[in-house]
């Protein structure tokens, strides 16, 4: 970004001790760019080391078996599967990367150009070697024993069944053709860049969504359509392909800068324009949610079921993590006792008590347990900060899944056994929910997740949601501002523990049994990794994470659409959490809240390099004495 | 060295508006405040000078409840409040401006001002006081739908003083409030405190850097190692040489940040008491 904007208006007079104004940032500015560079004049040791980034970690890939598994899922049939794409990945984001450069004041700006696409290739060659060198290694020596993960199929996929030799030049070639064309891709003007992604976005989305939309599809008896898009073996046909492709290039070209125009608009409003606006938002994605699932089949619905129960969950985390500040990593002992309270009180197989209640009167007694239980695990746990909170939540979360398993408990929870025959909840004598019908799960779940969104929404702009956060910020000025940080604290992990116990409940009916082996720690983990891919303390963001994270790639136990991905799941989580966190710590979708703040940060940053000297304000370690 | 609890003789029959009487405290083994006697009367501007770890911030945690005194009374408007939370004390009157602002980044400067009058019930009177903070500093109501953390030292300084000031107070404690700010605006700051303390706002200030509190301080303390070794007016406390070379470390003009530690401020720690 290049922050001399001359025409910008003049800002208003200050005193001379206060940073000089903010100019605001010009994106583009392509007047002054600097010519392409010659095309060999490459930056070696960046491409060396890039290369050899990306070609560490292609092999890592390809030794964790997910080419291979991976390779039974068509993209596009008979010419892309999901494999091969998983083995170009990396020289794709290698040869895009070292042609990257950064706008600076002060710093010329090339315009790109065959520099790029050399580049690129270069760097691509080097990744796709990796492959090359794997396939020698493969072929040369025993691999198996230390690394025992690989399948040999991994080989005959590499050299295209044709031997270790065209392997080896094949990956070669391959990796710098995959990484000049992320290079061409920088070179292209924006507009026909912006086409390109459409399409391949689209492709992409078209084909990981293909269980999705063949069932709607049905539904809606436009099955024949369907056929013609997909392979009857999975994957796009080519002639389908090709149709999508056009017609979303058609799309993005005609569409291009409405939707963003029609956000900014919507931005731009001010007071009840924009309240209509959002609220007019808000009943359309719910009148989408409400009719969506009556076309849908078994197979989506009870993936819209797991997905809402996992909104639920982050959600509930989102408030004790992301608003409170309070680190839990044993989030799931409250949707384990939720369930086991559930269960308890409505099952007749209830080993110790069964009072047998209807789901909803059940209900009332899960909300008191789990609060219960939130005030017992928080009242000790509250008075830590930071590192030791988490350490011990995590203790707590397994604690109360080992009390579920235990011999001395067993009398009450069935130990290993569990509960099972647990009844689905019945609403009001209208409906019975559960797990068969996944449809009214998905209404039920739907339901509770209207509800505690709109708790959250209430609760963010509340007296105490500023408490909450303001005891996140620091909690000692907290303090000094006569906040009763215990009490603020201990109410938000109580409120958690009941938005999980929710979840915990609609599980049981829809599971119609639970052991302790649901309630692992990997719960946990994977609600928090949720709430921090969809950005912390922002609740659409939370349901985000959850769609994409649980629907696409599937939760601890639930599969998601891409089933073949379950067992490289966490891989994926581990490597989607490290590039948040490097590349967009606010979240996939950071509220306008947090993007204004990062905007200002930078101005606010820019400013004071200019006022430097006159402003004076020096940051200082708040670790003094 | 005894600490001498002459106080001034025109407060001699007034109640202090919040006192210490023999104060000790610990931070675990640590003595951090022996016999403390402090008494601050209304409409005061007083001061509490100290190098590092001479006890200064653990005499604002002590009077604000975030530290349990070990023995003797922390008395706020005649009332013994030592079993009293952080929060009676607020309530009644007591307000922090920490060292170094600290004030909450990722809200809003509006959130941060709401967060100063987190106590209070009665929203007219808040928003009041909202405009009469924003009369005081202009600047911050052009800030107001802005982070707090992307304002400049100097407008977090004022942010940090409106905030404490929403809550009502009637004393203001100041934790080094020429902390991490460059001379020019500490000076500034220092006027913005008196500017305050004219309006009739009660100012317990704790500082290092001794010339600026007691050029607009009526008394001052100094206390080394948890005592308090000098208590007299400013004007008196500014002429004892002792001040500097014996109490407040080296040779520094003042003007400068960092006063370092008294010579003997970690020897004489271990026989003392």
């Amino acid at each position: 970004m290049s922050l001399t904007a001359p025409s910008d208006p003049a800002p208003p007079p200050r005193p001379a001790s206060e940073p000089a104004p903010e100019t605001g940032p010009s994106v583009g500015g392509s007047d002054d760019d600097a010519p392409p560079r010659p095309p060999f004049a490459q930056d070696w040791r960046r491409i060396a080391r890039m290369g050899a980034i990306g070609a560490v970690g292609q092999i890592f890939i390809s030794l964790s078996n997910m080419p291979v598994k991976l390779d039974g899922r068509a993209i596009i049939e008979g010419v892309l599967s999901l494999g091969y794409l998983s083995l170009v990945v990396l020289p794709l984001a290698a040869g895009s990367r070292v042609g990257h450069q950064l706008r600076r004041e002060g710093v010329p700006f090339h315009r790109p150009g065959a520099h790029e696409v050399v580049g690129g290739a270069a760097c691509g060659a080097l990744v796709g070697g990796g492959l090359s060198l794997l396939a020698i290694l493969i072929a040369n020596f025993n691999l198996r024993e230390p690394l025992v993960n690989w399948s040999p199929i991994l080989a005959d996929l590499l050299a295209f069944n044709r031997g270790t030799a065209f392997a080896v030049v094949i990956w070669f070639a391959i990796g710098a053709a995959v990484g000049a064309a992320a290079g061409l891709l920088r070179v292209v003007p924006p507009l026909a860049r912006r086409v390109l992604w459409t399409m391949v976005l689209t492709l992409f989305g078209a084909a990981v969504l293909e269980s999705l939309t063949t069932d709607l599809a049905e539904g809606m008896g436009i099955e024949a359509l369907i056929d013609w898009f997909y392979a009857p073996r999975g994957g796009l046909t080519i002639t389908g392909a090709i149709a999508l492709a056009a017609g979303s290039g058609v799309l993005a070209l005609v569409g291009r800068g409405r939707i963003k125009g029609a956000k900014a608009r919507i931005d731009a409003l001010e007071g009840p324009a924009r309240n209509r606006a959002q609220g007019g938002l808000i009943l359309a994605t719910a009148a989408v949610l409400v009719i969506l699932p009556m076309f849908a089949g078994k197979l989506t619905n009870e993936l819209l079921a797991n997905v809402g129960l996992f909104v639920l969950l982050a959600l509930g985390l989102n408030i004790v993590v992301g608003l409170a500040g309070i680190l839990d990593l044993g989030y799931v002992a409250f949707f384990a006792v939720g369930s086991y309270s559930a269960a308890v009180l409505t099952a007749a197989t209830s080993p110790r008590i069964n009072p047998e209640l209807p789901w909803f009167v059940a209900l009332i007694g899960v909300v008191i347990l789990t609060g219960l239980v939130g005030l017992f695990i928080g009242a000790p746990v509250i008075r830590m900060r930071g590192d030791y909170l988490a350490i011990v939540t995590l203790g707590f979360g397994e604690i109360i899944r080992l009390l579920f398993l235990s011999d001395w408990l067993s009398g009450w929870f069935g130990g290993s056994q569990g509960i099972t025959n647990i009844p689905g909840a019945e609403i009001f004598g209208l409906a019975e929910v559960a797990g068969t019908d996944p449809r009214s799960v998905f209404y039920l779940v739907l339901a509770f997740c209207a509800i505690a969104i709109y708790v959250s929404w209430r609760l963010e702009r509340s007296r105490i949601g500023r408490a909450w956060m303001a005891v996140r910020e620091d909690e000692t000025v907290a303090e000094a501002m006569g906040i009763n940080t215990v009490n603020v604290k201990l109410l938000a992990f109580v409120v958690g523990a009941v938005l999980g116990s929710f979840s915990g409940a609609i599980f049981s009916a829809k599971v119609g049994s639970v052991f302790p082996a649901s309630f692992l720690i990997l719960v946990s983990i994977v609600i928090l990794v949720v709430v921090i891919f969809g950005g912390m303390g922002n609740i659409v963001g939370v349901i985000a994470g959850s769609a994409v994270l649980i629907g696409v790639l599937g939760g601890p136990k639930q599969p998601g659409l891409l089933a073949e991905f379950s067992e490289f799941k966490l891989l994926i989580y581990g490597a989607l959490l490290v590039w948040m966190m490097l590349a967009r710590p606010e979240g996939l979708i950071p509220s306008v809240r947090r993007t204004r703040e990062l905007h200002q940060e930078e101005l606010a940053q820019d400013a004071w390099l200019r006022g430097q000297t006159e402003d004076g304000h020096v940051e200082h370690g708040e670790d003094r004495a | 060295m005894s600490s001498a609890g002459s106080g001034t003789a025109s407060s001699a029959e007034r109640i202090p508006l919040l006192e210490m009487r023999r104060v000790n405290a610990h931070y675990g083994a640590v003595h951090a405040l022996r016999d403390v006697d402090l008494a601050i009367y209304e409409g005061e501007l007083v001061c509490l000078l100290g190098g590092n770890a001479s006890g200064k911030s653990t005499t604002l945690k002590t009077l604000l409840g975030m530290l349990k005194p070990t023995s003797g009374e922390v008395v706020l408007d005649g009332e013994v409040v030592n079993d009293r939370p952080t929060s009676y004390r607020v309530a009644r009157g007591i307000t922090m401006v920490p060292e170094n602002r600290r004030l909450f980044k990722r809200l809003t400067v509006r959130e941060n001002l709401q967060l100063g009058a987190y106590l209070r019930k009665d929203g007219d009177a808040i928003a009041t006081d909202m405009e009469r903070v924003y009369e005081l500093f202009p600047r911050v109501k052009e800030r107001l739908a802005q982070k707090a953390g992307t304002l400049s030292g100097g407008e977090q300084q004022m942010v940090a003083i409106g905030r404490a000031l929403m809550s009502q107070p009637r004393v203001l404690l100041m934790d080094e409030p020429s902390m991490g700010l460059a001379p020019a605006l500490v000076q500034q700051n220092f006027e913005l405190i008196s500017q305050i303390h004219e309006a009739g706002m009660t100012v317990f200030m704790v500082e290092q850097n001794a010339n600026m509190a007691l050029g607009i301080a009526d008394r001052g303390w100094v206390l080394q190692t948890g005592r308090v070794v000098l208590d007299d007016t400013a004007e008196a406390l500014l002429a004892n040489p002792a001040l500097r070379t014996s109490y407040l470390g080296g040779g520094h003009d003042g003007s400068d940040n960092e006063v370092g530690e008294g010579p003997a401020a970690e020897s004489s720690s271990q026989h003392a008491c």
